[in-house]
C-alpha cells in the first residue's frame, strides 16, 4: 500500500501508538550502544529521552527515522517495522530537528523550510503558502523568508529548523538537543513556545536532552537513559518525585549550587 | 620597441594562433571536467576505487608531455589529427586536479548538513545535486582553474606535433634563435593563463563566499 505522509498520520492515529521499540538492541563496530530497549510513544505524546552524552539517546532517534537499523528487536513506526518501510518515505514522515538547526547554508529560509514539500512534488504556490504559515507558527517574520541561515540569530535558525521539520506535516517529530546551543533566555522561550505548539499539533514527539529542567518542562513521559539502557521510564510528574538514585543524582546536579551549599550547612550544623 | 613592432606586424597570425590556443585549452579543460568531476563523485560513493583512480591520474601527471603526445600518435582516430591528439593529452593532464578537487570538495561538506539532508528523506541523487555539489562547487571550480592554467601552459608544447596554437611561435623562435618570435608566442600564452586564473579565481571566491559562510 503506497503511504503518503497523511495516510501514515491517520493510520497511526487509529491505533494510537506512533512509535514502538520492542526489545531493541543496536551495536556498532562491536560496541553495544543500545541494549534491549522497549518504549512506546502515542500520538500526541511528548517523550523526553534524558541522559548524558553517550547514553544512547541520539542512537535511539536515528533508529526511529531509519538512519540506523536495530541489530535485534524491532522498531515499529505507525505499526510497521522500520525494516519494512521505504527509508525515504519513513524519513519524510518523521520531522527531524537538530542542534543549531542544521540548516542548509546555501538555501534561503524559504527553500530550507520548503525542501521536503518540494521533493515531494508540491506545486510552487502551495509550498509558498505553507512556508508563510510555518513562519507564523514558529513566530518568525515573513520577511525572513529570503534570508540565508548565516544572516539569522541562533534562535531564529532554531525556529527555522522546527518549521522545516514540520513542513510536510509529519505525524512524528524528533528533536536532538534542539535547543541546547541557545542562550538561556532564548532557550526558555523556545521551550515554552514549543510546548504550546505541541498542545495544538498533537504530534508524537521524541525529544532528546541532557537538561533535566527542559525534560520536566516539555515531557509527558521521561525516559532516563544510561549506557544504552532505559533505566527509568515514568510520567513526567512521577519522574520528578522518583527516588531512583540516578534521578536523584540528576536533581542534585540541576539544583542551584548556592541552595545546595546552604542545605549542606544546615544539615551538618545540628 | 622591436618586439612591439614585430607583434603588430604579425597581429593577424597572433590572433589566429591565440584563438587556436584557446580552443585547444578550452576544449581539453571541458573534457577533463566532464570526465573528472563524475569520476570524483564516483570515488566519494565507492571509496575503494579512490586509490586506484587518483593513483591512475597521478601516474598520467608524471608522464612528460612530449612523451604522452608520442604515446597517443598510434591511437586510432585520435592519432589522425594533431589537434585531436593534443586535446586528448591535455584533457588527461587536467583529470588529476578535477578528480582530486571534486573528491575533496564533497568530502569537505559539513557532515552535519549531509546528515540533516539524509534525515529529511533526500534520495542519494537529491543529496548530491542539491546539497553536496553546490556546497563543493567552490573547491571544484578551484580544480577547473588549476586544470585550465595547466592546459594553457602545456598547449604550447602541442605545436611540436603540429597541433597549432601559440607554441608555433615558440618553436619557430627556438629554431630561428629569435627572442622576439619566442616572446610573440610566450607573452600571449602567459596572458591567457593569467586571465583564466583571474576569472576562475573570481568565480571560485564568489561561490565560496556564497555557499560556505555559515
Amino acid at each position: 500500500m503506497p503511504l503518503t505522509v497523511n495516510a501514515t498520520a491517520n493510520e497511526a492515529a487509529n491505533n494510537g501508538i506512533a512509535i514502538e521499540f520492542d526489545r531493541v538492541s543496536f551495536s556498532l563496530n562491536g560496541r553495544r550502544l543500545l541494549e534491549n530497549l522497549s518504549l512506546t510513544v502515542s500520538q500526541g505524546e511528548t517523550l523526553v529521552l534524558l541522559g548524558r552524552s553517550g547514553s544512547g539517546k541520539t542512537t535511539t532517534l536515528k533508529l526511529i527515522n531509519g538512519l540506523l537499523m536495530p541489530v535485534a528487536g524491532e522498531v515499529r513506526i505507525g505499526g510497521r517495522s522500520s525494516a519494512n518501510w521505504d527509508p525515504i518515505r519513513l524519513r519524510r514522515s518523521v520531522g527531524y530537528v537538530i542542534q543549531d538547526g542544521g540548516l542548509f547554508p546555501h538555501f534561503t529560509v524559504e527553500r530550507n523550510i520548503g525542501l521536503v514539500p518540494r521533493v515531494e512534488g508540491w506545486e510552487g504556490a502551495r509550498i509558498e503558502a505553507r512556508v508563510r504559515e510555518l513562519l507564523g507558527l514558529v513566530g518568525l517574520d515573513v520577511e525572513l523568508a529570503s534570508r540565508y541561515p548565516r544572516e539569522l540569530s541562533g534562535g531564529q535558525r532554531q525556529r527555522v529548523g522546527v518549521a522545516r521539520a514540520l513542513a510536510a506535516d509529519p505525524p512524528i517529530l524528533i528533536l536532538d538537543e534542539a535547543f541546547s546551543a541557545l542562550d538561556p533566555i532564548t532557550r526558555s522561550e523556545m521551550q515554552k513556545e514549543f510546548h504550546q505548539l505541541q498542545q495544538r499539533m498533537r504530534k508524537a514527539v521524541v525529544f532528546v536532552t541532557h537538561d533535566l529542567r527542559e525534560a520536566v518542562r516539555l515531557a509527558d513521559r521521561i525516559v532516563l537513559m544510561e549506557s544504552g539502557r532505559a533505566v527509568v521510564n515514568l510520567p513526567s510528574e512521577e519522574f520528578s518525585r522518583s527516588e531512583h538514585p540516578l534521578v536523584r543524582a540528576y536533581r542534585e546536579a540541576f539544583s542551584e549550587p548556592t541552595e545546595t551549599a546552604t542545605k549542606k550547612k544546615t544539615r551538618e550544623s545540628p | 620597441m622591436n618586439f612591439l613592432h614585430f607583434m603588430s606586424a604579425n597581429r593577424q597570425q597572433i590572433i589566429e594562433l591565440t584563438l587556436e590556443h584557446i580552443q585547444l585549452a578550452g576544449v581539453s579543460t571541458l573534457i577533463a571536467a566532464l570526465a573528472g568531476i563524475p569520476l570524483g563523485i564516483v570515488i566519494t560513493r565507492i571509496p575503494a576505487l579512490s586509490k586506484l583512480i587518483i593513483g591512475g591520474a597521478n601516474v598520467i601527471q608524471t608522464i612528460p608531455s612530449l612523451a604522452l603526445f608520442g604515446f597517443l600518435i598510434p591511437a586510432p582516430w585520435i592519432g589522425e589529427r594533431a589537434s585531436r591528439l593534443a586535446i586528448l593529452a591535455l584533457a588527461l593532464y587536467g583529470l588529476l586536479p578535477l578528480i582530486r578537487n571534486t573528491y575533496a570538495g564533497i568530502r569537505g561538506v559539513d557532515p552535519a548538513v549531509v546528515e540533516a539532508g539524509r534525515a529529511m528523506g533526500l534520495t542519494d541523487r537529491q543529496l548530491l545535486f542539491q546539497v553536496e555539489l553546490p556546497l563543493a562547487s567552490g573547491v571544484i571550480v578551484a580544480g577547473v582553474r588549476i586544470a585550465a592554467v595547466l592546459s594553457i601552459g602545456l598547449a604550447t608544447i602541442a605545436a611540436a606535433i603540429g597541433a597549432g596554437g601559440l607554441g608555433e611561435f615558440i618553436f619557430r623562435g627556438l629554431a630561428m634563435v629569435s627572442n622576439q618570435v619566442i616572446l610573440a608566442g610566450a607573452v600571449p600564452a602567459a596572458l591567457l593563463a593569467l586571465a583564466a586564473d583571474l576569472l576562475l579565481g573570481l568565480l571560485e571566491r564568489r561561490l565560496n563566499s556564497f555557499w560556505l559562510k555559515a
